[in-house]
């Protein structure tokens, strides 16, 4: 007989076989998550939840019977039944006789099949192949802060970082090493000294003088002198930057109906997911605009409407204001996502231009515009249509110019995750060059 | 006799494990009369005991996301608790490799070690449906054979290609076993004998009339058809073998693939079969053998009612109206069938002497079960060995479910006039043949169209669920490359029932 340890053999061998399963259950995660993202806030999407897929597709089909005509079961537990008792048909599944729930579940079973998925995997199949753009990454890995970390202890500091733990450690080893008498041992002595005196010993002169040379050695010797005295010790290091900030800007004017602000919800919330995976810190800034511009919370910024003109250079100089008063270039990653139904004031389009390509953008990692559009209109992605919105044409000579700025058109809720993607899709060819 | 104690408290070691296999060992050779294979026992953690279920507790399998799958649900409900893991899962092959789990404590690794390494062990090497359909010592070997070559396959012609064969050949699957021995092919001594005998025997019912007789024409077509079909070894049961064999646009490893997952299939083909004999024989060996150490002193009271309670869990049947009844548990049905063939051995009554007249009172209990274990499967088991004192005790009645009627009807129970009928029903639930469809290729026109005609013989209506018909089918055609044509014949009245007619996707 042979016993073998496998303890301690590698663990997860289902490692590949998981994989393979979440492959293949990719296509109904996306679905899933395209469904739960209907309903949801934008930041809930950041909360950890669990999404569940159907089993159709990860279905193991085989050859199978229905119920057919005539069952027979067997069953234990006879109570009073006698031959040729008629039994009524239970109702539904499981009630009173067991085969009928046996059966139910042996039917049901494949539909119900549930697999969970933890958040983390699911967002990482969800924008598997996503990713910023080069541009932004480029800047990502130049843009560096200086941090401050823990490195060791030093002899020197402010008082505020003493490390008492450490200073006393390195006393009480001083002290031992110099042989510093304890106190005990002086308190020991004095009581022998005084019972040698009350003897009226021969004894006490000799103690005495021990005592005074333990006494003097003590005071030499100091419970904590300077050189103990040991500091924290903080070392300064360049740091990543790993936030950014997401200035969503949208059109809320008469024109923008549910419809469209729908859809732009929708691709804000895709957005935020997207970054949050990329930054460990996100913040979202929301500018709604008519003629006029100003930040709001986002349940304003979805719900309420607003009647008047389209400026939107009166959001553009809102985003520009807030950059300038929270969030700075050198430290935040600033992404900007722009939803519009397409229309603005004509004679507002040059000074929009001017904003966008001039002081917006060099500040931007990345500049989204998505034009939103009517359930019936066709055309989605970047296929110009003909009737060509006047932000469209002033944008369209930007995109050639700059590749920090891209735009899409949208007008289906179904295209939504396509047209996310298309803005960030790895650009391999791109990539390479960079690399 | 008073042994000493193997071990106290739950602890246990190395030590300890071989002081128990040894100790159950001697019992078990000595006193039960089992003969096994050599035992090999590994201690897992939970970890492992999850990955190996995932792939029906081989040790080592090719890759394929339905393993995946099946390794996320039961991590689901482990992770929920609502079930526990099994304490082992013993795999036939020689040497015998019985999984321990490292958290059991030193009863339960007795417990199993019992169960598994003895009772299981000696079930796989004495049943004649393992002795004829699996080749225990070339199981593992088989296995890291199927894997490399599979790994191999998705390496040379892309993941994607070998998980759509694998697909395939998993919905074949219960389709790619042989339920009997296939022929054996003639030598040529045979078949001088047999065209001997042939010949013998057309002169012998030579008549000139037969010359006479219309219908000649059409005869020779039929001849034609029976010849074609005796070629391709038709009628046909085991699909995928046919496949291996006989599709015309299969790559050679594509046969391999198949070849391989119909080989697994058919190699856990006994098990499905034997469920409640290998549990039962399994259980009634641990009862034995534990028993045999506490008597003997070799473990103690605590232990003893630790195992005591393990056990009982393990062979409790609800009845059916209670809310957790789940069918038949075939560990306690084993269990309790096994202990009835003890009593009828050594202590019959009058009755048993009249049902059971060849083993009623021979004496030797162990002698009797082992070639019970033996010669039998699951439906011929019960349909033998079932006796009307087990029926009264489980209080078994049969209830007859006929659509047409608006009412269930009892139609036997346990009484004289029930026991022939209940034993039988019993019994037919335990027949592969019962539950399993019976399709079968019946015939194909490899010089024509090359359309793959299927027969699925339908009892008492059970037709085939459309949803999983119309995949498999699908998956079918694509191995096949041509169209598929499955027939749903009513077995009594030969009536076509349904036709399912699927093509091959393009490409």
């Amino acid at each position: 007989m042979h016993i073998v340890d496998r303890r301690l053999n590698p663990g997860s061998k289902s490692f590949a076989n998981r994989q393979r399963f979440l492959r293949r259950a990719k296509d109904m995660v996306e679905k899933a998550v395209r469904e739960a993202s209907k309903d949801r806030a934008i930041g809930d999407l950041e909360s950890p939840g669990e999404i569940s897929i159907p089993s159709e597709g990860t279905r193991e089909p085989t050859f199978r019977h229905t119920q057919g005509s005539r069952r027979d079961l067997v069953l234990p537990g006879n109570k009073d039944y006698v031959e040729g008792d008629l039994i009524e048909r239970p109702r539904g599944e499981g009630e009173g006789e067991g085969g009928g729930g046996q059966v139910g579940r042996g039917d049901g079973q494949e539909d119900a099949f549930r697999f969970i998925l933890s958040r983390d995997e699911f967002l990482s199949i969800f924008l598997d192949d996503l990713e910023l753009p080069d541009l932004a990454k480029r800047r990502v890995a130049q843009t560096e802060k200086e941090g401050l970390r823990r490195a060791g202890y030093t002899t020197t500091g402010t008082p505020a970082n003493l490390a008492l733990h450490r200073t006393l450690q390195t006393s009480l080893s001083r002290r031992i090493a110099l042989k510093r008498p304890k106190q005990s041992t002086i308190d020991d002595l004095e009581s022998r000294l005084v019972e040698a005196q009350s003897r009226d010993d021969a004894d006490s002169e000799r103690l005495a003088a021990e005592l005074e040379t333990l006494r003097n050695k003590r005071s030499r010797i100091s419970y904590l002198d300077p050189i103990d005295l040991r500091y924290r010790r903080f070392e300064r290091f360049p740091k990543p930057v790993t936030q950014a900030v997401m200035f969503c800007l949208m059109d809320v004017s008469g024109s923008m109906t549910e419809h469209m602000k729908d859809l732009a919800k929708r691709f804000f919330m895709l957005l935020h997911v997207f970054l949050t995976r990329r930054y460990k810190r996100v913040e979202i800034v929301f500018i709604r605009h008519t003629d006029r511009a100003g930040e709001v919370d986002e349940d304003t910024f979805f719900r309420s409407a607003e009647t008047g003109g389209t400026m939107v250079s009166s959001a553009l100089q809102e985003m520009l204001k807030v950059i300038r008063e929270r969030y700075d270039p050198g430290v935040w990653n600033i992404y900007a996502a722009q939803a519009s139904d397409g229309d603005n004031l004509s004679s507002d389009n040059p000074q929009t231009r001017d904003l966008l390509q001039n002081q917006i953008l060099p500040l931007c990692q990345y500049f989204a515009y998505v034009e939103v559009s009517g359930p019936n209109t066709e055309t989605h992605g970047y296929v110009p249509h003909h009737g060509q919105s006047s932000l469209w044409l002033t944008y369209a000579a930007l995109q050639k110019e700059s590749e920090k700025f891209q735009m899409r058109r949208v007008s289906r809720r179904e295209h939504i995750y396509s047209v996310f993607r298309q803005l960030f899709q790895r650009r391999a060819a791109k990539t390479a060059e960079v690399g | 006799m008073r042994g000493e104690l193997l071990y106290e408290g739950k602890d246990w070691d190395f030590g300890t494990i071989q002081r128990i296999h040894d100790a159950v060992a001697d019992i078990a050779h000595k006193e039960l009369g089992l003969d096994t294979f050599a035992n090999q026992i590994e201690i897992i953690t939970a970890e492992q005991m999850l990955d190996a279920y995932a792939s029906t507790g081989m040790p080592l399998f090719y890759k394929h996301w339905s393993f995946g799958k099946r390794f996320a649900q039961h991590e689901g409900i482990y992770r929920m608790g609502l079930q526990g893991l099994a304490y082992e899962i013993v795999i036939n092959a020689d040497p015998c490799i019985s999984y321990i789990m490292e958290e059991n404590s030193a009863t339960m690794q007795t417990l199993v070690i019992a169960h598994a390494a003895f009772g299981h062990n000696h079930f796989f090497k004495h049943n004649y449906q393992f002795r004829q359909w699996t080749d225990p010592e070339g199981i593992l070997d088989y296995l890291s054979f199927a894997k490399a070559y599979i790994a191999n396959c998705e390496e040379r012609y892309g993941h994607a290609e070998v998980e759509r064969l694998l697909d395939a050949a998993h919905a074949l699957m219960p389709q790619g076993i042989d339920r009997y021995p296939r022929k054996r092919p003639l030598n040529l001594h045979m078949e001088e004998k047999r065209e001997q005998d042939r010949k013998e025997e057309r002169e012998r019912v030579y008549d000139d009339l037969w010359r006479t007789v219309p219908g000649r024409a059409r005869g020779a077509m039929q001849l034609a058809g029976d010849k074609r079909r005796a070629l391709l070894g038709l009628p046909q049961e085991n699909i995928l073998y046919f496949l291996e064999k006989a599709a015309p646009r299969l790559k050679p490893w594509q046969r391999e693939v198949l070849r391989i997952v119909r080989l697994i299939a058919q190699y856990f083909y006994p098990q499905q079969q034997t469920k409640v004999m290998n549990e039962g024989c399994a259980t009634y060996c641990h009862y034995r053998l534990l028993g045999r150490l506490h008597e003997t002193g070799q473990i103690g009271d605590g232990s003893f009612l630790e195992f005591l309670t393990s056990h009982t869990n393990a062979t409790r049947q609800p009845f059916y109206d209670s809310p957790s009844y789940n069918g038949i548990n075939p560990y306690a049905l084993g269990f309790d069938m096994m202990r009835d063939i003890e009593r009828i051995v050594r202590e019959p009554t009058e009755e048993d002497r009249y049902w059971f007249p060849e083993i009623a009172g021979t004496g030797d209990e162990m002698e009797v079960l082992r070639h019970v274990w033996a010669n039998y499967r699951d439906d011929s088991f019960i349909a033998q060995f079932m006796s009307p004192r087990l029926i009264r005790n489980w209080r078994l009645f049969h209830v007859v479910d006929d659509r047409e009627q608006p009412n269930l009807e009892v139609s036997a129970i346990h009484n004289e006039r029930g026991y022939r009928d209940l034993r039988r029903s019993l019994s037919a639930q335990y027949d592969v043949g019962g539950y399993a469809p019976d399709i079968q290729i019946v015939d194909v026109d490899l010089a024509g169209n090359r359309k793959l005609v299927l027969h699925h013989r339908v009892r008492d209506g059970k037709m085939l669920e459309l949803t999983n018909a119309a995949m498999v089918l699908g998956h079918l055609a694509n191995l096949w490359g041509y169209e598929v044509l499955l027939q749903e014949i009513d077995a009594g009245t030969e009536q076509v029932l349904k036709e399912h007619m699927v093509r091959p996707e393009a490409g």
